[in-house]
C-alpha cells in the first residue's frame, strides 16, 4: 500500500466516523449503527469511495474485535462473575444453547448442512452488547430486574464467543481444509482432534505464561515511569498474543480474550483498559464501517422478501426463546417483555465469527452474505423495537396500564412532594420526608420497585414522569415540589422539560451527577441542582481531616465552607461556558478542573479561616 | 473527693496558646472529666441526655472557655439551651443539679484595669458573669468566683506556666475540700486563693 493510498484511505474512514457517528448518536440510534451506515454509505453500493467490500480493511479491523476481547477478559473480575453466577449460568446458559438449538433446526429442516446449521445457530444466538447496554443505560433501566438480566446474558454470550471459535474448526466439513491465509501455522495440517488438544495446551499455556512473565515485565515497565512505553506495552501484549495464536492456527481473539481474564485480578488492569481503550474504540468502529461497506447490496436488492423474513423469523425466534427464559426465571410480565425486546437482535460478534467461517471455508459465500446484511438490518432494528416497546407496549399492558386504567383521576389525596425516581438517592429523600411527616407521591420506572413499594403501602406510580399524562395523575397539578432523582441525566432532563412545560407551578429540586449534568440543568434554568457525590465526599474527606488529628468543628466548618465555595464557582463556570456543545467532552472536562483548580484560592482554607483570629485584638486566647 | 466536670469550649482550640496549656496540667488529673464540647458536636447538636448523665455524675462543674464578647462561644450558649432542661435542672421538679458548685475558668485578651468604669470594657469582669450565676441560682447550684487568665496575648511562657500550676492546684484543692468552698465564694477572682495573679494589684 503505498504511502498516498494509505493516507487516503485513512482520510475517508477517518471523515467517516466524524461525519456518521454525531448523527448518529443525534437520532439516539447509537455509535454502532453511525459505523454501519457511514460503511454501507461510502462503500461499493452508494458511493464506491472503497472497493472491494472493505477486505483489506477488514484484516486490520479485526484488531479491534481482538482488542475489545482482552477489555472483556480484563473485566471479568472473578468476583463479579461470581455474583452474576445464577443468571449468567442459567439464563446466559439457556439463552445460547435453546435458541442455538431452534435455529440450527430450522435451517437443518430448511435443507442446509447439519454442520452450518450447527454454526448458524450459534452465531445467531449471540446479541449485541455494544447497541443493547447502551440503549438501556439510557433508558435508565439499568439497575431494574430486566437489566441485570439482559446484563448477565449478554456477558454469558461474550464469553461463549470463545468456545464457538475454539469449536468451528471441529465442524469443519470433511476433505475441505480450511483456506487459511495463515498457511505458516503450526498445524494446518493437524487432524481435528489434534487442532483441539493444541487449542487446550495454547490456552493453559497462556495462563502460566500470563502469571508469571507478563506482570514481572509490566511491573519493570512501570517503574520506568513512561506512560508511552506502558502503552507500547500493553499494545504489544495484544499484539504479541495475535500472532502467537495464529502461529498455532488459534482466533487471535480468544487468545486476546484469555489474556485479559489472566489480567483482570493483576494491579495493571485499570492502566491496561485506559491504554487500550481508545486503540479499541478507533478499531472497532473500522471494523463497523468495514462490515457496513461488505454488506452485500445487490443480494439485498435481489431477494428483499428473503432477507426480510430472515430478520424477522430470527427476530421472532429469540424473542420467543427470551420471553419462556424471563418467565422461567420469574422475571415479572412487564420486566420480562422489556428483557425479550431488548435482546433478540443478532450481535456485532456475529460478523466476526462469519468472517472466521467464511475464510476457513465453514460456511458458503452465499450464506454468509446473506447473513451479514441480516446481521446488520437486526441491529439497526433494535433502537426502533424498543421504542416501539416504550410506546405501544408500556401503556397497554403491564402495571402501567394498571394504573393509566384503574385510577387515572382517583388520586384521594393530594400530596404536596413529587419523587420522580426511587432508587438509592430518591428513596432518601422520600424517607426522610415522610419521617418528618410530609406525605409524598412517588413515581418510578422500575415496575418490581413498584409492586415492592405498593405492597408496603406507599402510593406509587409506575410510569416515566417525563410524560405529562402520568404526572398529571399523580397530582402534578396540586402539588408544590418535585423531587427529579431518575437515574441518568438524560432522563432528569427530559422530566425538566416536562414540568417545565406543563406545569410550570412546581418547584424542582433535581439530582446531578457531575458537574457537566449540572451545566445542562442550569442552561435549562433549575435553581435547585444536588450533585449526587458531593456533599458525601465532602464528608469523607472532613472525617479523614479529623482522623488526622485535626479539630473536628474546624473540619466540618471548613467542609461547609469549601462545599458553598464550589457551588459559587460552579456558577461561575457556568457562565463562562459556551453556549455551543462542546464536541470535545474530554477537553471540556480538563477544562473544568483547570478552573477549578485555579478557584481553589480556598486551598489554604482553615489557615485562612477569619474566625476568632483578629490577631492584634484580645483574642487568640 | 469530689468530681470534676470541665465542660470546655473553643471553636479555634488548634490556635490556642492559653487554654492548651491550662488543659494540659489538668486533663490527666484523677476524678476530673474533659468534656471537649466542639470536639464533641461540632455540628452543634448536643444531645441533652448524655449531657445531663454527665452532670448527675460530677460535683464541681466547670465552663472553660475563651471570654468572647462579654459571654462563652456559642456552643457553650447551645449547650445551656438544651441541657439545662425545665423540670429536670429548673422549676418545681428540676432539683437534678441541687447542691453541685459552677464556675467560670475563662482567658481574656484585655488587661484587668480595661475591665473597669475608667476602662475599655465600662466594667468590672466579674459583672459580666452575672448570667452564669444566675443560672446557677436557677437551677439550685452554688456559683464560685471565675479562674481568670488576663492579658492573654502577652503572656511570657514563664507566666502561662504559672497559671497552670496554679489551675491544677485549684481543682486538686476543690477535690479534695482543702480550698473552703463558702470562703472561696467570698473572693472577687478565685486566683487569689491559688497563688495565681489575681491582677488586682
Amino acid at each position: 500500500m503505498s504511502n498516498e493510498s494509505f493516507f487516503y484511505q485513512a482520510l475517508v474512514y477517518l471523515a467517516t466516523m466524524v461525519v456518521f457517528v454525531p448523527l448518529a448518536k443525534k437520532l439516539n440510534l447509537g455509535s454502532v449503527l453511525g459505523y454501519l451506515i457511514g460503511g454501507i454509505i461510502i462503500g461499493p453500493a452508494l458511493l464506491g469511495l472503497i472497493g472491494q467490500g472493505g477486505q483489506d480493511l477488514m484484516h486490520f479491523a479485526e484488531f479491534g474485535v481482538v482488542m475489545m476481547l482482552f477489555l472483556i477478559g480484563l473485566e471479568l473480575e472473578p468476583s463479579l462473575l461470581w455474583k452474576l453466577r445464577a443468571p449468567i449460568l442459567g439464563m446466559g446458559g439457556l439463552q445460547v444453547t435453546v435458541t442455538a438449538i431452534l435455529i440450527a433446526g430450522l435451517s437443518f429442516s430448511l435443507g442446509m448442512p447439519f454442520n452450518e446449521s450447527l454454526i448458524l445457530g450459534m452465531i445467531l444466538s449471540l446479541s449485541s452488547t455494544a447497541i443493547v447496554l447502551q440503549i438501556l443505560t439510557e433508558k435508565g433501566q439499568m439497575g431494574s430486574a430486566a437489566g441485570q438480566s439482559t446484563f448477565s446474558v449478554l456477558l454469558f454470550q461474550d464469553i461463549a464467543v470463545i468456545p464457538m471459535l475454539a469449536i468451528f474448526p471441529l465442524l469443519a466439513p470433511a476433505g475441505t481444509d480450511a483456506v487459511h491465509a495463515e498457511s505458516t501455522s503450526l498445524i494446518a495440517n493437524q487432524p481435528a482432534w489434534a487442532k483441539t488438544l493444541i487449542v487446550l495446551g495454547a490456552v493453559s499455556a497462556l495462563g502460566i505464561g500470563g502469571r508469571f512473565v507478563v506482570k514481572p515485565i509490566l511491573h519493570i515497565v512501570a517503574r520506568t515511569r513512561l506512560r508511552e512505553l506502558f502503552t507500547a506495552s500493553a499494545l504489544l501484549l495484544v499484539v504479541g498474543i495475535a500472532v502467537l495464536m495464529t502461529l498455532v492456527g488459534l482466533s487471535p481473539a480468544l487468545g486476546a480474550f484469555l489474556g485479559g481474564v489472566v489480567l483482570a485480578n493483576s494491579e495493571y488492569r485499570h492502566e491496561l483498559e485506559s491504554d487500550i481503550e481508545p486503540f479499541k474504540g478507533l478499531l472497532l468502529g473500522l471494523f463497523f464501517i468495514g462490515v457496513g461497506a461488505s454488506i452485500d447490496f445487490k443480494l439485498v436488492l435481489a431477494e428483499p422478501l428473503l432477507i426480510l423474513g430472515l430478520v424477522l423469523g430470527i427476530m421472532l425466534v429469540k424473542f420467543g426463546v427470551l420471553l419462556g427464559l424471563g418467565r422461567l426465571f420469574r422475571l415479572s410480565g412487564e420486566q420480562n417483555l422489556l428483557f425479550a425486546f431488548a435482546l433478540p437482535q443478532v450481535g456485532e460478534f456475529a460478523f466476526v465469527l462469519f468472517s472466521f467461517a467464511l475464510q476457513s471455508a465453514l460456511l458458503p459465500q452465499r450464506i454468509v452474505g446473506l447473513m451479514m446484511a441480516v446481521v446488520a438490518i437486526s441491529m439497526a432494528l433494535t433502537p426502533l423495537v424498543l421504542l416501539a416497546h416504550e410506546k405501544w407496549i408500556v401503556p397497554n399492558f403491564g402495571c402501567g396500564a394498571k394504573n393509566v386504567e384503574r385510577e387515572p383521576d382517583k388520586i384521594d389525596e393530594k400530596n404536596p412532594v413529587i419523587i420522580a425516581g426511587f432508587d438509592h438517592f430518591g428513596t432518601i429523600v422520600g424517607r426522610f420526608l415522610r419521617a418528618s411527616g410530609v406525605r409524598s407521591t412517588v413515581l418510578d420506572l422500575d415496575s418490581d420497585r413498584v409492586d415492592l413499594l405498593r405492597r408496603m403501602g406507599l402510593k406509587v406510580y409506575y410510569g416515566d414522569a417525563a410524560r405529562m399524562d402520568m404526572l398529571q395523575s399523580a397530582g402534578a397539578m396540586q402539588a408544590k415540589l418535585i423531587v427529579i432523582a431518575m437515574e441518568t441525566p438524560e432522563k432528569n432532563l427530559e422530566v425538566v422539560d416536562a414540568v417545565k412545560k406543563h406545569f410550570p407551578h412546581l418547584q424542582m429540586l433535581v439530582r446531578a451527577t457531575e458537574n457537566a449534568d449540572a451545566f445542562d440543568l442550569m442552561n435549562s434554568g433549575v435553581l435547585h441542582i444536588y450533585r449526587e457525590t458531593v456533599d458525601t465526599s465532602l464528608r469523607m474527606a472532613s472525617d479523614a481531616l479529623e482522623m488526622l488529628g485535626h479539630r473536628a468543628y474546624q473540619s466540618q466548618r471548613a467542609a461547609r465552607m469549601f462545599r458553598k465555595f464550589d457551588e459559587q464557582s460552579l456558577k461561575g463556570m457556568a457562565a463562562y461556558r459556551d453556549d455551543k456543545q462542546y464536541v470535545n467532552v474530554m477537553k471540556e472536562r480538563i477544562d473544568e478542573l483547570q478552573k477549578l483548580i485555579q478557584a481553589d484560592s480556598y486551598t489554604n482554607l482553615m489557615v485562612r479561616d477569619a474566625g476568632w483570629n483578629k490577631n492584634d485584638a484580645e483574642e487568640r486566647n | 473527693m469530689a468530681k470534676v466536670l470541665l465542660l470546655f469550649a473553643h471553636p479555634a482550640f488548634e490556635r490556642s496558646r492559653i487554654h492548651a496549656a491550662l488543659l494540659k496540667a489538668a486533663a490527666g488529673l484523677p476524678d476530673v472529666t474533659l468534656h471537649d464540647l466542639y470536639e464533641v458536636y461540632p455540628d452543634f447538636d448536643v444531645v441533652p441526655g448524655i449531657e445531663q448523665k454527665l452532670l448527675t455524675e460530677h460535683d464541681i462543674i466547670i465552663f472553660q472557655h475563651p471570654f468572647y464578647w462579654y459571654s462563652g462561644p456559642a456552643l457553650l450558649k447551645q449547650w445551656v439551651d438544651l441541657v439545662l432542661q425545665h423540670g429536670w435542672a429548673y422549676g418545681h421538679e428540676g432539683v437534678a443539679l441541687k447542691g453541685k458548685y459552677l464556675m467560670n475558668v475563662i482567658s481574656a485578651g484585655g488587661k484587668e484595669q480595661s475591665y473597669s468604669p475608667e476602662g475599655h470594657h465600662g466594667y468590672p469582669l466579674k459583672q459580666f458573669m452575672l448570667p452564669y450565676e444566675q443560672t446557677a441560682t436557677l437551677c439550685n447550684m452554688q456559683y464560685l468566683p471565675p479562674f481568670v487568665v488576663h492579658d492573654s496575648n502577652n503572656l511570657t511562657a514563664q507566666q502561662l506556666s504559672t497559671y497552670a500550676a496554679a489551675y491544677v492546684e485549684l481543682l486538686k484543692g476543690l477535690q479534695s475540700g482543702k480550698i473552703d468552698l463558702p470562703q472561696a465564694q467570698q473572693q472577687y477572682y478565685i486566683n487569689a486563693l491559688v497563688g495565681a495573679p489575681d491582677h488586682s494589684s
